[in-house]
């Protein structure tokens, strides 16, 4: 089955989704929208080096992506914010990793397909890598939960409570960078946020825990990944864009449903206790 | 003994930020460090809770004591849902019968399933003193706890506080800036300003020329702030702080 291309796609959208949906509920509490922005932007740096030095596109995009990330957190209150110092490096890296595509002799470079991304074009290769990405990710959201939640909260209370915030801090951007390098293929460097975010803040008003608001982000991201797919083959549309655009086409409607049950709640208990009273 | 500390000295890199600080906490005391911002109060927490290592000196703890962190007023992002008793339960591995109760010490027993930034400033640090006490603390860390409570709200807080070390018999070691919001319980208030200033009872703290020379207003800061003055304030047989 994993012959079908359309099959292959579906697998690669839901492995992102359900990687990107939980890690983005810590970009929105941790306001690291940037920050995701950013890596994303520095890995058209790692394409540009992977495809210089002919490696495999996820090596050069991870290995940018995790210096970026650690440059960033290390450097971060010395002298400059995080903000200056993610718009320095996110254009740098953005602008040199340009540069050194124009340099690239013989086939001239789709920079598109990277920049939107091509998940009809995923491989079997690309799915096991995006899946180990999944599982990695995964796996690091599910054993440091704890930590990762506390840190987020407040540092001082993590400290107490045994946890190290600048390591936990430091596990987010790997992760974050994992994310980066696996998305690439599916919704390209320039949607990447928009999958970590628009599902969380989806999520948000009908959530009470932090557990509850990360498992339905990722069962939103599946089923705008899948739906995505179905929408874009339906009405031929390129896939990652149709993916985020019915990501935000949900976000909106389930915003203002919500908005209208609220304060719908909110006028009756107020004429409720007009009557009793 | 609870807590002691051997001329204990803390560097952040070069700069020394404590130095020289002996002290210890007996199992019930109150204590109060005082100290302007910038003298290592929170350094003193950060290193007793074993975030920070002394650089120089000893730190000895009693075998197995138990420590309960009250930080200071916090900011939970609007962004991330949580209830009081996800949030009491982190990292996690409590009873539901261990949280009632700790709510209950804390005096506010029916805030369980309420959002936590639907609380009032108050109820949070309740909450906050609640989580405090799950893991049956023998000595509660209070860092200026009452920030951003007005004075009723912490002298409401204060005198809760009293009839939980009371009650738990747990010692109270707090951090505060202003000799006004000293708890009336205290038993020793210690001035901190990189090294121990002076210390002793809240009335004669207040009166020694260290204390003084560490708090005292020339006559530029006198003009720019009211200040209410009550030198008869320790005689009240209350426990509000000293407005």
């Amino acid at each position: 089955m994993f012959d079908d291309f359309l099959v292959r796609a579906m697998l690669a959208g839901v492995g992102v989704g359900l990687a990107a949906a939980p890690l983005g509920c810590f970009v929105i509490w941790r306001r690291m929208a940037y920050f995701g922005d950013s890596i994303a932007q520095a890995a058209v740096l790692g394409i540009a080096l992977s495809l210089s030095l002919s490696s495999p596109l996820f090596i050069g995009v991870l290995v940018v992506c995790l210096l970026m990330s650690m440059a960033v957190s290390g450097l971060s209150g010395r002298g400059f914010t995080m903000d200056t110092l993610l718009g320095v490096m996110a254009h740098g890296s953005l602008a040199v990793g340009l540069v050194v595509v124009s340099f690239l002799s013989g086939v001239r470079i789709n920079l598109m397909s990277y920049l939107f991304g091509d998940i009809l074009a995923v491989g079997k290769t690309d799915l096991v890598v995006i899946w180990g990405g999944t599982c990695i990710v995964l796996g690091l959201m599910v054993w440091r939960w704890s930590g990762l939640l506390l840190s987020t909260l407040n540092p001082d209370l993590a400290l107490a409570s045994g946890f190290k915030p600048k390591r936990e801090q430091l596990i987010l951007s790997l992760a974050l960078a994992v994310v980066v390098a696996v998305a690439i293929k599916v919704v390209g460097v320039l949607l990447i946020t928009a999958m970590l975010i628009v599902p969380a803040a989806t999520a948000r008003p009908f959530s009470f825990t932090p557990e509850t608001m990360a498992i339905v982000a990722a069962c939103l991201a599946v089923f705008c990944a899948l739906s995505g797919l179905q929408v874009s083959y339906l009405l031929d549309t390129p896939t990652g864009p149709t993916i985020v655009c019915l990501s935000v086409l949900l976000f909106i409607l389930t915003t203002l449903v919500h908005r209208l049950i609220f304060n719908g709640l909110k006028q009756s208990n107020i004429n409720h206790s007009n009557k009793g009273g | 003994m609870l807590i002691e500390c051997d001329k204990l000295s803390v560097h952040y890199g070069k700069r020394k930020v404590l130095s020289d600080i002996s002290l210890s906490i007996k199992p019930r005391e109150i204590v109060t460090i005082l100290g302007p911002n910038g003298s290592g109060k929170t350094t003193l927490f950060k290193t007793f809770i074993g975030a920070v290592q002394p650089s120089t000196g000893q730190l000895k703890k009693k075998p197995g004591l138990k420590i309960g962190y009250v930080p200071q007023q916090l900011y939970i992002d609007e962004t991330l849902p949580i209830t009081v008793k996800r949030f009491m339960n982190l990292p996690g591995g409590h009873s539901k019968q261990a949280l009632a109760d700790a709510l209950n010490h804390a005096g506010v027993p029916s805030l369980s399933t309420q959002q936590i930034m639907n609380l009032s400033g108050g109820q949070f640090q309740r909450v906050l003193l609640a989580r405090a006490l799950l893991g049956k603390p023998d000595l509660l860390l209070l860092d200026e706890a009452t920030q951003g409570l007005d004075h009723r709200g912490s002298a409401d807080f204060y005198r809760q506080i009293d009839s939980v070390s009371q009650t738990l018999g747990c010692a109270v070691l707090m951090i505060s800036h202003e000799l006004h919001v000293v708890m009336r319980k205290t038993d020793r208030v210690i001035c901190l300003n990189g090294h121990i200033c002076c210390q002793g009872k809240p009335e004669s703290v207040s009166g020694s020329p260290e204390y003084q020379a560490l708090f005292g207003l020339g006559e530029e800061s006198e003009a720019a702030l009211y200040l209410h003055r009550s030198h008869h304030s320790y005689s009240h047989s209350d426990n509000t702080p000293d407005v």
